[in-house]
């Protein structure tokens, strides 16, 4: 007679198994322990240690842990003005940051280059680094810095895990096949 | 001793050196040659006491001659005296002497005179950009700059691009006019 009982049904671990996507699982625990890249440029930086503090307390959407190192960190917040010599620096941390990496541009500068139309400013980030999230303000307060973090999620929560999050990975191995 | 007393035996103490004199609320501003910048700094650093430079502005009066104006804020912290020194710099002269070595804050000043207006320093120890990158090719606060920008392209380096300006808050309208017409005073200038 076949075996007929379902998997972990009336087992010793039943309870205690969840069936899921490989990529839901991935994505649940890379979306909820984002670790910024703190590059405070001007003003935004202001909200973001204010955003990062106990009154707003970006802990609890699992992203308190500032790195000072690229190669520690999850999603670069880019948060101020980028002129041009400080775009070179933030371009390379960008490229130092591990797969797999997203970006928030915090504000209008980072944007947009916001208010300085001038020879020296970057106009928008996204000009260097392909950024997920934009966030609008001058500065934007906290609570839209968090807003932006929780659309960040819901974005990553909807991405593939390998595809999507590696790309320089994946593109690497398919010249390795071909 | 007092402003006055300081001023004018400052004056006394140059004499012809000294080419023009201007009080403006209550604080002086002698007009000099270049060529007389060192020695005339240095007396006053070990004579006069202005042992502070507050700062050293640029200033780009195009279409006259000679373009380039450079004024020294000095301040004595001894007497608790402004004092400015005024000077003239041709385009095709291009340069001025250094008072890096007596008053050693003038390093960065100088350098930022150098990046932003194009002016050298003769003798400066480290004259390199301070705020744009080292290769960029122009000077970006001299009036015939565009405010937008201009198109740079250093692969490696950096780049710049020319900024939109439609819609912006700061407009810049290119003129041929004069300085003074170009940009009018908010007020009459006090006399």
């Amino acid at each position: 007679m076949p075996e007929t009982r379902s998997t972990a049904y009336d087992s010793k671990i039943e309870g205690n198994v969840i069936f899921t996507r490989f990529d839901a699982a991935l994505n649940w625990v890379r979306k909820n322990s984002l670790w910024p890249m703190p590059m405070g440029l001007a003003c935004c930086a202001i909200e973001l240690m204010a955003t990062a503090a106990s009154r707003f307390d970006i802990a609890r959407f699992g992203a308190e842990v500032m790195r000072f190192s690229p190669r520690q960190c999850d999603v670069m917040i880019v948060a101020g003005t980028v002129t041009y010599k400080m775009a070179l620096a933030v371009k390379r941390i960008y490229e130092q940051m591990p797969e797999p990496k997203w970006v928030i541009a915090m504000g209008a500068c980072a944007s947009t280059g916001g208010m300085y139309r001038s020879y020296a400013t970057l106009q928008g980030i996204d000009q260097l680094i392909p950024v997920d999230v934009y966030i609008s303000g001058c500065p934007p307060r906290p609570e839209a810095l968090l807003a932006g973090l929780m659309k960040l999620q819901e974005k990553i929560s909807r991405e593939r895990s390998f595809r999507n999050q590696k790309p320089q990975l994946a593109e690497k191995l398919e010249d390795a096949v071909a | 001793m007092s402003r006055d007393e300081l001023v004018d035996s400052l004056g006394k103490a140059f004499g012809e050196k000294i080419q023009a004199k201007t009080e403006f609320r209550g604080e002086t501003t002698y007009t000099i040659a270049a060529s007389d910048l060192r020695e005339i700094a240095k007396f006053c650093r070990d004579e006069f006491s202005f042992d502070y430079l507050l700062d050293i502005t640029s200033i780009d009066n195009l279409s006259e001659e000679p373009r380039f104006e450079l004024v020294y804020h000095l301040y004595s912290m001894l007497h608790g005296v402004h004092l400015r020194l005024k000077l003239k710099v041709s385009e095709e002269t291009g340069a001025v002497d250094t008072v890096f070595d007596i008053w050693p804050t003038a390093n960065w000043h100088e350098r930022e005179i150098y990046d932003m207006m194009g002016i050298r320093l003769n003798g400066h120890p480290d004259l390199r950009r301070i705020l744009m990158w080292e290769g960029y090719p122009f000077f970006p606060l001299r009036k015939d700059f565009p405010l937008e920008g201009l198109p740079s392209e250093m692969p490696d380096v950096a780049f710049t691009k020319v900024t939109p300006m439609e819609g912006g808050p700061f407009v810049t309208i290119p003129s041929t006019a004069t300085s003074k017409d170009r940009e009018p005073r908010g007020r009459p200038p006090e006399i």
